[in-house]
Parts: C-alpha cells; sequence; structure tokens
C-alpha cells in the first residue's frame, strides 16, 4: 500500500493510506490519550479524549477515526487540547459514582489513569444533576452497575460485533441514556452466554465478575472441608500480569506456590483433567467416526460456547460432545477417585477451580454436572480474583518460589496445557485420535495448521486411509459462520473446536483487563498464547494418552475411555434454549 | 426504566401480524431497513410492545437490544398504546411557569402511570407535550382534540370523571 507523509508535532511520518491519525502518531513515536476507542470493536470516535488539531481543520478532529492525508499538519499536545481532554474528562466525571476507593477497578481503572494523567483538579467542577442506577445482580456470572458507565459503549460492541450475542446496548437518549437489555430485563433473563467479554473491554468498575473470593477463603477456613483448587491452562499465562511481569510470562510455578500459601489442602491442575478430556473426546470422536454418529463432532469445554450453541442452534446441540469440561471433569475426579483414595466424603471435598473464564461460574451450576450426587464443582474464580486473594493474604507473588503441583490429579502433558489457546483443543485431540487410528508413533506431535489468532482455521489430515476435515473457531462471530455452513449442510467437517473467546481461554472474559491503548497495538492473544505453546514444547510428555496418572485413573477407576463408569461421572447432557424468550 | 413499561396487556390480531410479516420481507437483506421496519410496524399496531419487536427480532436475526435501542432512542416510536382519551400536558416555558408540572405530576398519580404510558384498561394514556399555542390559558392540557385551560390541581377530578 502506498505511504502518504505527514508532518505531527513537527515530526515528518510517513505512514500506510487510510491509517489513522492515531496510528501514524504511534509511529512517530507520539501517544494520544484514548478510551472509547477499541480497533476494529468500537470505532465511533465519541469520546473526543483523542482529539487533535489538523491544520486548516474547523473543529478539533478525533485522531481515532480520521485518516491521514498527504501533507498534513497535526498537532496533539497544545494548550487547547489539553484544555479539552481535561474538560471532556471533567464532563464524564460530572455523572460517574466517584467511589474509587472501594471499586474493583481501582488502581487499574482508564477513567482514574486519563484524570491523573491530564491533571483533572477538581471532581465536581461540573457539579449538577446525577443518574442513579440499581446495580443489575440478576446473572450468575457478573454484575453491572452503571453509576460507573461512562456509555463509551465498548463493552456493547464487544457483544453485538464480536460475539454477535448482542444482550446489551444503549437504551433511551440524552442524559437518560443507559446501556442495557431489552425492555430493561435483567442480563440473566437474556440469552447472555456469559463470557465476560464486556467485562475485559469495560474501561471502569461498571462490569465485574461476581467475587467468590470469600467463599473461598470461608472454605479454607472450614477444618471439616478438604479443600483442593485446579487452575486452567490459560491462567499460568495470564496471572504475571496482575503483578507487573510483562505480558507473556509464564509464572506457572509462583502461581502452584501461591495457591499453596493461600491454604488450599491440594495443589492440582485443570491439565491433568484436559488431558482426561482428550481422552474422552478423542474416543467419543473415534466412536462417532467409526459407528456412523453425529458429524461433525463439536468441543465442549467452552461453557459460553455451549450456552451459544443452545441459544442460537438449539436444532445442532447434538453434535456437541458429551464430554464435561476440564474444570466439570476434574471436579467429578476429585469427589469419586480422589474422595475414595484418601477415605473423605465428597460431601466434605471442596473443589475450588481458578479460571481465565466468567462462563465457569455459570458452567458449575448447569444441570447434570455432580458425579457424586454433590456439585462437581463449588467455586469458581476468575483469574482477577485469584490475584485479588493473592495480594489480600499479603502474598509477596514475585519472591514466591517456583513450586509444582500436588499427586495424583496435577500431573499433565503438553496436549493439557494447550486446551488455553484457540486451536490447542483441536491439536490435543488429533495427537491422540491420530496414533489411536494408526497405532503408530506421530513423527511430529504439532499440528501447526490449527495454531494461530485467525478467527477461522481449516485443515484436512490423511490418516488411516480417509481424510478427516477439521475446523477451528474462536470467537462467537466465527462461530457462527461455521454453524450456518453446518446447519445447512455445507461443511464437510469431521471435527470442530470453537472457543467462545476470541483467541481462546488466553484472552477469556476472567483474564486480567488489558487497558485500551495497550491492546489496540497488541496482539495479546498471540502473546499469551505463545506462553501455553512454549510450556508444551519443554514438556518430555505432549499426548495425553501418555499421562501416566491418567492411564492409572483408568486402569485402577474407569477402565476404558468411553466406559460405562467414565460417561456416568465424566459426560453431561444439553438443553434447548431460546433467544428472546418473553 | 419505569417509564418504559408495559401496561395494557397485548391484543394483536392475525391479520396485524401477516401484514408485519410482509413488510419484514419486503426488506429482506436491506441494509439499514430497521427504521423502515419499525415506522410500518407502528402503522400497523400503533404502538411497538415486546410482542412485535420479537417478531421485528426473530424474523430479520436484529438483536432485540438493537431494537429496542432504537425504538427508544427516538421520540417518534411508543413502547405503549395510547388510550381513547390521549391526555397531553403543555410543559412548554408559559404552562410550566403557570405550574403544569404540578397538573402532570398529580395526573401520573391519579392514573397510576407516568409519562408515556397507558392505564391497563386502555382508557386514559398521558403524555408532556411542547406548547399548543394556547399560552394565554396557561397551564393547559388537551384531552383528545378537547383543551382545558388555566388548570389547577384541583380541577383534574371533575375533568377526569367526564369521561367516565
Amino acid at each position: 500500500m502506498e505511504n502518504v507523509n505527514l508532518k505531527i508535532n513537527g515530526i515528518s511520518v510517513s505512514a500506510p493510506a487510510g491509517s489513522t491519525i492515531l496510528e501514524a502518531a504511534r509511529i512517530a513515536g507520539v501517544k494520544i490519550p484514548t478510551l472509547c476507542f477499541l480497533k476494529e470493536i468500537n470505532e465511533i470516535g465519541a469520546c473526543r479524549m483523542c482529539v487533535v488539531e489538523v491544520k486548516g481543520a474547523r473543529n478539533l478532529v478525533a485522531a481515532c477515526v480520521h485518516p491521514v492525508n498527504e501533507g498534513m499538519e497535526v498537532q496533539t499536545n497544545t494548550p487547547k487540547l489539553l484544555e479539552s481532554r481535561k474538560r471532556t474528562l471533567e464532563l464524564i466525571l460530572s455523572d460517574h459514582e466517584r467511589k474509587c476507593l472501594s471499586c474493583v477497578r481501582s488502581g487499574n481503572c482508564e477513567l482514574q489513569e486519563l484524570c491523573k494523567e491530564l491533571g483533572v483538579a477538581d471532581e465536581d467542577y461540573f457539579a449538577g444533576e446525577r443518574n442513579h442506577y440499581e446495580p443489575d445482580t440478576s446473572a450468575p456470572h457478573m454484575i453491572r452497575d452503571n453509576n460507573k458507565c461512562i456509555l463509551c459503549r465498548r463493552c456493547s460492541a464487544v457483544c453485538e460485533k464480536v460475539q454477535t450475542v448482542g444482550v446489551i446496548g444503549p437504551n433511551n437518549r440524552g442524559f437518560a441514556t443507559a446501556i442495557g437489555s431489552p425492555f430493561e430485563m435483567g442480563l440473566g433473563d437474556t440469552s447472555c452466554v456469559a463470557c465476560g467479554q464486556c467485562i475485559a473491554a469495560c474501561p471502569t468498575g461498571a462490569l465485574y465478575e461476581k467475587d467468590n473470593t470469600d467463599d473461598v477463603l470461608a472454605a479454607i477456613a472450614d477444618p471439616e472441608k478438604h479443600v483442593v483448587v485446579q487452575p486452567a491452562p490459560a491462567v499460568r499465562a495470564a496471572l504475571g500480569e496482575e503483578f507487573g511481569y510483562p505480558m507473556g510470562t509464564d509464572v506457572e510455578g509462583k502461581m502452584a506456590a501461591a495457591l499453596r500459601r493461600i491454604g488450599f489442602d491440594k495443589v492440582f491442575d485443570t491439565n491433568f483433567s484436559a488431558d482426561l478430556t482428550i481422552m474422552e473426546e478423542a474416543h467419543e470422536f473415534l466412536d462417532r467416526v467409526k459407528n456412523g454418529g453425529v458429524l461433525p463432532l463439536m468441543t465442549s469445554c467452552s461453557p459460553g460456547w455451549v450456552k451459544y450453541c443452545e441459544h442460537y442452534y438449539p436444532d445442532q446441540i447434538a453434535h456437541l460432545s458429551s464430554c464435561k469440561s476440564p474444570q466439570q471433569m476434574f471436579g467429578a475426579i476429585a469427589k469419586t477417585y480422589y474422595a475414595q483414595k484418601m477415605g473423605i466424603d465428597p460431601k466434605n471435598i471442596v473443589c475450588v477451580s481458578v479460571m481465565p473464564c466468567t462462563a465457569k461460574k455459570f458452567e458449575l451450576t448447569r444441570e447434570d454436572e455432580d458425579a457424586a450426587g454433590v456439585p462437581d464443582v463449588d467455586i469458581s474464580i476468575t483469574t482477577r480474583e485469584l490475584a485479588r486473594l493473592i495480594r489480600k493474604l499479603g502474598i509477596d507473588f514475585c519472591s514466591l518460589p517456583e513450586e509444582g503441583f500436588d499427586d495424583p490429579l496435577g500431573e499433565s502433558t503438553g496436549a493439557g496445557v494447550i486446551f488455553g489457546a484457540t486451536g490447542g483443543v483441536m491439536e490435543a485431540a488429533l495427537r491422540t485420535a491420530v496414533e489411536t487410528l494408526t497405532g503408530e508413533e506421530l513423527a511430529s506431535v504439532e499440528f501447526t495448521e490449527v495454531r494461530g489468532t485467525a478467527g477461522i482455521k481449516e485443515a484436512t489430515y490423511h490418516v488411516a486411509g480417509m481424510d478427516i476435515h477439521v475446523a477451528v473457531a474462536s470467537g462467537l462471530s466465527n462461530a457462527k459462520i461455521i454453524m450456518d455452513r453446518i446447519r445447512s449442510g455445507e461443511s464437510q467437517y469431521h471435527f470442530v473446536e470453537i472457543m467462545c473467546c476470541p483467541g481462546g481461554c488466553v484472552n477469556g472474559g476472567g483474564q486480567p483487563q488489558v487497558h485500551g491503548n495497550v491492546r489496540n497495538f497488541t496482539d495479546v492473544r498471540a502473546i499469551r498464547a505463545k506462553v501455553l505453546y512454549d510450556n508444551d514444547a519443554a514438556k518430555t510428555l505432549r499426548k495425553s494418552h501418555e499421562n501416566p496418572s491418567i492411564r492409572r485413573l483408568y486402569e485402577e477407576f474407569l477402565g476404558e475411555p468411553g466406559s460405562e463408569k467414565a460417561h456416568h461421572l465424566l459426560h453431561t447432557t444439553y438443553v434447548e434454549r431460546s433467544v428472546n424468550e418473553i | 426504566m419505569s417509564e418504559k413499561k408495559q401496561t395494557v396487556p397485548f391484543s394483536g390480531t392475525k391479520e396485524q401480524e401477516q401484514a408485519l410479516r410482509e413488510v419484514i420481507a419486503g426488506h429482506k437483506d436491506e441494509p439499514g431497513a430497521l427504521m423502515p421496519v419499525l415506522q410500518k410496524a407502528q402503522e400497523i399496531y400503533g404502538y411497538l410492545p415486546i410482542e412485535v419487536q420479537k417478531m421485528i427480532s426473530d424474523q430479520m436475526g436484529i438483536p432485540m437490544e438493537k431494537i429496542y435501542g432504537v425504538a427508544t432512542f427516538y421520540s417518534q416510536f411508543n413502547l405503549n398504546p395510547k388510550g381513547r382519551y390521549r391526555i397531553s400536558v403543555c410543559l412548554g416555558t408559559a404552562c410550566y411557569v403557570k405550574g403544569s408540572g404540578d397538573i402532570y405530576n398529580a395526573l401520573m398519580e391519579k392514573l397510576g402511570i407516568v409519562g408515556g404510558e397507558c392505564t391497563p384498561d386502555g382508557k386514559f394514556s398521558l403524555d408532556a407535550c411542547r406548547c399548543v399555542g394556547a399560552c394565554g390559558l396557561a397551564p393547559v392540557m388537551m384531552i383528545n382534540d378537547e383543551v382545558y385551560g388555566r388548570l389547577t390541581v384541583d380541577d383534574i377530578d371533575d375533568i377526569l370523571a367526564k369521561y367516565e
């Protein structure tokens, strides 16, 4: 593409034609503050934080959406601009509940950060009428507090464009404008899939998960309870960001050490049950292929995706794998196999999960997720909540030693850890399914065709005389494309992996929030995913069926993958839901 | 927001539904078709209750929140039907300084509805309006085409009684 030449603050810059002033400024090393802008998601130029002066232009222009032209002269930091940005912030503050000390985002709030950087001195500069809202607590996983909302529309843009769910949006007009659901129904009454991408997009404390950290501490303090914990693969790829580590740092060892210091009786690993999921899911896939079952088989690890399928494609739920998710499989095994081994009544085991996900809070409440007659998983907290717990207990995360996980539910292979990135479940399943089909060892365990952050990936593998067509999608707008192909009958797929969040769990709705001004210029998904692929590559055992603890579990307890016992404990059922239920 | 709640049960007919289907079919796969469809739907039903928005959402594949957001943004759209007797209280400058705000509040209290709503029996609907051109009579309200001027709160009961 051709470049155009312009000057920003007197610095000559050459930027591709079609770039915005914001992008060109980035090339010149000039930072322009943004607030409502999320690249490719919310490009509405509404908040006026990124205003700049363009020579010859009548008004200040929004750098986030204004394209560059040849010979353009841009100023980004004149007194007029600094004053304008400050006034804009003061206007936002005039209808913002400024309970910053008790706010979940205090210290990590984009509005707070801008007020500090741009020198807002008086939050009451525009004192006047205020809106007052009741927080919406109707959803199982999150709260929306419109008193903290600044109407940037990042949440509703993500919900509608990225996830194609669109259950929240701006209602009414002018001063009465508020983000909500149709006919002011609670979020819990809509077809919200609980993905939490709105929380990840929110610049303030208006959206946050329901906090279960006190439930965790209460369980640990109860001498009757044996409390076990399982962190998901993607947690170790992002938890470090909460403690100042650069994005892309693997903090697996410190995370295990922190969990032990929090006081869990056993520190296990969801990677273990990810391996178990592969054993069951690969078996289910081969069974469906051999016995004419419903194809393509679709993965069921992602509870946001499962709920989406139930709401929007209820006629297609037979495609979903009956396998429980790794979170739920872990709980099922902890409360049966492990309980028996340890001689503990499953009623006295509290299973806590740490997830990059808010939908896991919903998943643990589903029907048919109670292998031992009690809920498989009792409490699910997000990566952010774990960081909160670590801080609350005064654990100095950065100086912790690297520790390992406990036996027998802490051992895992490289196949388990890549579950956290889009394509990872597919690759892990292929490693096991292909070896099972051919009876031969794979020359290379890396199925690179299904790696990467593209929204949709397709590949065909020639295995044991047959072509296996696979597809991988992440983000529900991509899932929708795949599902429409399947529904219309045009797809040739045998096996489909779908993750609700774009990029998979590493970019889940429960992960540390990444500020807009970082996320717009950083490939968060790729950087975090690399942690998992590096973790996998460093492992000796990289195939789920080679996990010694998994082998022992089958020998001692489950029998074969797909056995009656495995089916009873590790598989579940789905329900048909609807959209726009009145 | 309580002012948007629906108070009158939906009583759409099969003929109305068929007419709406035809409108939507006429705009199939047309970008930006929501506004004309909503305008036609309001012509057919007189207002845009949840039942109508659901039909539009299901048939056009547009999230209901998007439709509701548009319907609550533009003042031309009503979420509630109009009553047999449409009360409009002028909140224009002259009427307002003469106390029409009190009249409006008293009507809301007596009818048990807020502005924009209709009583559950479908009899009265209440709206605020801007200047009916009778400032000399301020404060003013209209019920259908009848104008009532120089109102006090004490007049309201007698006026409403005429419509029993």
